[in-house]
């Protein structure tokens, strides 16, 4: 092992196989309870349409469930270990009083449809969570239906679309720039938007004279990330939503960097319409391997009678309940009311820090990016020098003349310890490095991925072998992904003579 | 603030290393007359024993210790508490997405094992790493539909879940794919007759469920027939996930688009759930959402990536199959805990334990006077009945003896007067379904 390499070692990890393959007729990890009304003849009562057995579906001990996940959990790299600085996922430290009071009974165990009046708690936290984003966002009015930011997007362009057929006429076209989430032009195709692609400046922002030349009386809005994918906070946001503004086009504003903005700036003021939120990631709750999100969308309110149904709503007497009545909804984005749980979580990381600590995590998250950029320019080239806010863009260009590019470097910090940054994103600077430290790492951690950095780019000049090859200490090396998408296995399959891969 | 790891002196050293006077100078691009120069009005900061004690409030306010037979989409089963524990690690829940294969194995083998258990249970070849629930993977399933076979129009069944039909709605209304509603028949099951006479050669998809919103089990087969002449896909909703342990799968389907929350996801007052779709292998290239496939590193050691990522938004961006990113992971890991806990066996004997507490509640509530309203056809843990009384009525009284009863079916359904629909789990004693039985009597 490289005595450079501080912050991991390598240490002993279980092999495990898939849980089919600890399969054995008659374990069992479940008991029931004895049937308390007299049992009934499935055969008799279903007929045909009884199920005739259950395939292969596995039988096992508890014990052997409790390791077989415990097993693959170490497999993971997470927050939980160090810094996972990957751009524009904002992987923050998920407190565990929120998991902890969001299992509590009258909240986990509520069912949707159970009468408001045995509801006031739920609908108290909807209402209580709403209102603090409101003014967070500098917005109107808001919906927390969305299950997740892209689900956010479309809730937010549909709105606009209402909005605009509302006024007479839907428009054709939704503005995307370059250094977007993929996301963005995917939603607008979902509501029935052509896509234009808008250029980037190189200063790294919307090009304004682009812009001028683009939006006309066919343009329903532009998708704007601000901070965008560069961590550049766009200087000319109040003349781009003029610029909409006077078209009669609307500013979508693709919250996902948000947490470059709480406390410190509203949305709502600097002209944005109509954003969403990614709960995931600015409030802390946990991304578990790839969800569930929540994504909630604020608006002016201009767009405010176009919400999803239901909203919620105090009643004459008093009591919190659900308004169904809205004529001018765009409708349902999802059954029941998005990803409640989320909210008792989000809600608890607010009450958590107050103004005064939103405001601070805002500025530390900005102060550990600004101190990245000022230790790793020179070792990586930045493309834009444009100053930066939450997250710093470096390319492999230095490196990639010894024929390393930015998912070598990236395998390479694995062995450092570190989740790699994102990788190649955003598609406007070739070979593209993009880290977000976010507020929840140390000077300590952060000098750390520093010095793994600085070290990576010698070993770029010295021995690029090493990189090429990396990671070397992780329990499978790198995965022919080429192979897995030419002859996709996406399944189990009982096989004769199994080899044994596991252990191979 | 405690979540945050640095001292004042480290932040000032770290502001003299980069050259600034106060952190202020990092925010100098926000133009001055937009920065926010006062607090922000939301409440002061919290101790952790203050935000516990707030939530134990709101969940007191809540109700608890009720025992309920409401059903409709969302099931109350019992979770074993394996599944919280081991979710409950930090290497599951604080991790991202698993872009990186090497460092993300645990993550990616699960899924892999969710995607072969949904397929083993559905008897479909393929199955996503998860949607975000059952109402938006049924609209996405359409969406599939219209993709495979290049037509526009759908049909769906007025017994799919009346929220999930509103979901399709706003997802359908500007992607040019007009929607139709097939009616049910006196037995609950979906109008056949309708149902021939709906579908036609410019029929994308049929979207039914089953077992159904009533509850009563369609003959798959049947309708798969009458989908299949005209060259149609058939996507089979199910939201009552724990009916596959006794309830022949929708093998005919083309698509099946399952809510998973039955398998020890909470009830949490709707979310978050856990949408999958399921298909046949020849579709596998326009389904939405992630997959994760078997390949080999290096040294030839099985492992496990997310693959065939040239269907998803971030590759493909407008042409994509969908938008859809983040999903519904750390809960379709939850789903394939209680998977393996009950297995074979288990998952066969709860649905044995919900269908004979179900067939119970159904026949003490017929000899209490109440009419079954759709007779004639199985059903699986939820039934109809017609009372004298407005059920809002029953439903008050039964209340106040701390029982939720059954879902008030005249908003969704004004053609069913006093109807409502009753579920009963494995949770569900027969003490609080002989009260039930009494009031529904009234």
């Amino acid at each position: 092992m490289n005595s450079k390499i501080k912050k991991a070692s390598t240490h002993i990890s279980q092999n495990e196989g898939l849980i089919f393959e600890k399969s054995s007729p008659g374990k069992k990890a479940y008991k029931l309870p004895p049937l308390d009304v007299p049992d009934v003849d499935s055969s008799q009562l279903l007929g045909v349409l009884q199920r005739e057995d259950l395939g292969n579906m596995p039988e096992v001990s508890e014990i052997e469930i409790i390791r077989h996940f415990t097993r693959m959990s170490t497999w993971n790299y997470a927050v939980d270990h160090g810094m996972y600085p990957l751009g524009s996922c904002t992987m923050k430290y998920n407190a565990r009083v929120n998991e902890h009071v969001a299992r509590l009974g009258g909240l986990a165990e509520a069912h949707p449809y159970q009468p408001e009046r045995i509801s006031q708690g739920a609908l108290r936290i909807i209402k209580m969570l709403s209102d603090q984003l409101i003014e967070i966002t500098g917005m109107d009015a808001i919906t927390l239906q969305p299950a997740a930011g892209a689900h956010g997007e479309m809730t937010g362009i549909l709105l606009v679309r209402a909005y605009l057929e509302s006024q007479g006429n839907p428009r054709k076209k939704i503005l995307v720039p370059d250094s977007a989430h993929g996301t963005n032009p995917a939603t607008a195709a979902m509501c029935g938007y052509a896509v234009e692609n808008l250029k980037s400046n190189a200063a790294g922002m919307v090009d304004m004279a682009s812009l001028e030349a683009q939006v006309n009386e066919d343009v329903a809005a532009l998708m704007l990330t601000n901070p965008n994918t560069l961590g550049v906070f766009e200087q000319e946001i109040s003349k781009i939503a003029d610029l909409l503004h006077a078209k009669g086009a609307l500013l979508y504003m693709d919250g996902a960097n948000m947490n470059a903005l709480v406390g410190k700036v509203r949305p709502g003021d600097f002209g944005a319409d109509v954003m969403h939120l990614n709960l995931h990631k600015t409030f802390s709750t946990p991304h578990g391997g790839g969800g569930p999100g929540s994504g909630p969308v604020a608006c002016k309110k201009i767009l405010e009678p176009f919400l999803p149904t239901p909203v919620v709503v105090t009643k004459p007497n008093g009591m919190l309940g659900f308004d169904y009545d809205r004529p001018q909804s765009i409708g349902r984005v999802r059954m029941f009311y998005g990803n409640f749980g989320m909210f008792v979580r989000a809600l608890a990381y607010i009450m958590a820090n107050g103004p005064e600590g939103l405001r601070q995590t805002t500025e530390d998250a900005v102060l550990n990016a600004n101190y990245i950029r000022k230790h790793l320019t020179g070792a990586f080239d930045l493309p834009y020098d444009t100053p930066t806010m939450h997250e710093v863009v470096f390319s492999d260009r230095v490196q990639a003349r010894n024929g390393l590019k930015t998912g070598d470097l990236a395998k390479r910090l694995i062995d450092y310890g570190f989740h790699p940054y994102t990788v190649s994103f955003p598609l406007v600077v070739p070979g593209a490095l993009m880290i977000e430290p976010t507020e929840s790492e140390s000077k300590e951690e952060l000098d750390q991925f520093i010095d793994a950095m600085k070290n990576i780019a010698d070993e770029a000049e010295n021995s690029p072998d090493i990189i090429a090859n990396a990671p070397h200490n992780t329990r499978v090396t790198r995965l022919d992904e080429t192979a897995a998408a030419r002859k996709p296995v996406l399944r189990w399959k009982i096989k004769l003579n199994e080899p044994e891969l596991v252990t191979k | 603030m405690r979540y945050l790891p640095k001292s004042q002196s480290d932040r000032e050293a770290m502001l003299s290393d980069i050259g600034v006077r106060s952190v202020d100078d990092l925010f100098a691009a926000i133009p001055a007359q937009y920065r926010l120069t006062r607090d922000l009005h939301i409440p002061r900061s919290y101790a952790e024993s203050e935000i516990v004690e707030f939530f134990r409030d709101r969940a007191a306010e809540n109700g608890q210790g009720y025992s309920t037979f409401l059903g409709a989409g969302a099931y109350s089963h019992y979770r074993p508490v394996v599944i919280d524990s081991l979710v409950s690690r930090g290497e599951f829940f604080t991790a991202y997405t698993p872009y990186q294969p090497e460092i993300a194995q645990g993550t990616l083998q699960s899924i892999f094992e969710f995607q072969s258990m949904i397929c083993e249970l559905t008897g479909m070849d393929v199955a996503n790493a998860s949607m975000y629930d059952g109402s938006t993977g049924a609209a996405e399933g359409l969406m599939m539909a219209v993709r495979v076979t290049g037509r526009h129009k759908s049909v769906i069944a007025a017994s799919v879940h009346p929220e999930y039909r509103e979901v399709i709605t706003t997802y359908a209304r500007h992607q040019g794919m007009p929607l139709s509603t097939v009616g049910y028949s006196k037995n609950g099951r979906v109008d056949l007759e309708a149902l021939d006479k709906a579908v036609d050669g410019e029929t994308a998809g049929v979207l039914i469920q089953s077992p159904n919103f009533f509850g009563t089990i369609e003959d798959v087969s049947a309708i798969a027939d009458i989908v299949h002449k005209k060259g149609a896909l058939l996507v089979v909703s199910i939201a009552e996930a724990v009916s596959l342990g006794i309830v022949r799968p929708p093998a005919e389907a083309d698509i099946v688009s399952l809510e998973a929350q039955s398998f020890g996801v909470p009830l949490g007052f709707g979310g978050p759930y856990c949408g999958v779709m399921a298909t046949r292998e020849k579709f596998v290239r326009q389904i939405p959402g992630r997959l994760v496939g078997e390949t080999t590193d290096r040294n030839g050691k099985r492992g496990f990536v997310l693959t065939l990522s040239t269907r998803e938004q971030h590759i493909r961006r407008e042409k994509a199959t969908s938008n859809i990113c983040t999903n519904q992971a750390l809960v379709a890991l939850m789903c394939n805990i209680f998977m393996a806990i009950y297995g074979k066996l288990g998952m066969k004997e709860l649905a044995q334990q919900n269908l004979a507490k179900a067939h119970y509640a159904a026949q003490e509530f017929k000899k209490s006077g109440a009419k079954l309203t759709f007779d004639g056809a199985p059903f699986f843990n939820e039934f109809v009945i017609q009372t004298n009384n407005d059920p809002h009525v029953i439903n008050d009284k039964l209340l106040d003896q701390k029982i939720v009863g059954g879902f008030p079916l005249k908003k969704f359904y004004p053609e069913l007067g006093n109807a409502s629909l009753w579920c009963c789990t494995e949770t569900t004693t027969k003490a609080s379904i002989d009260a039930a039985a009494k009031e529904v009597a009234r």
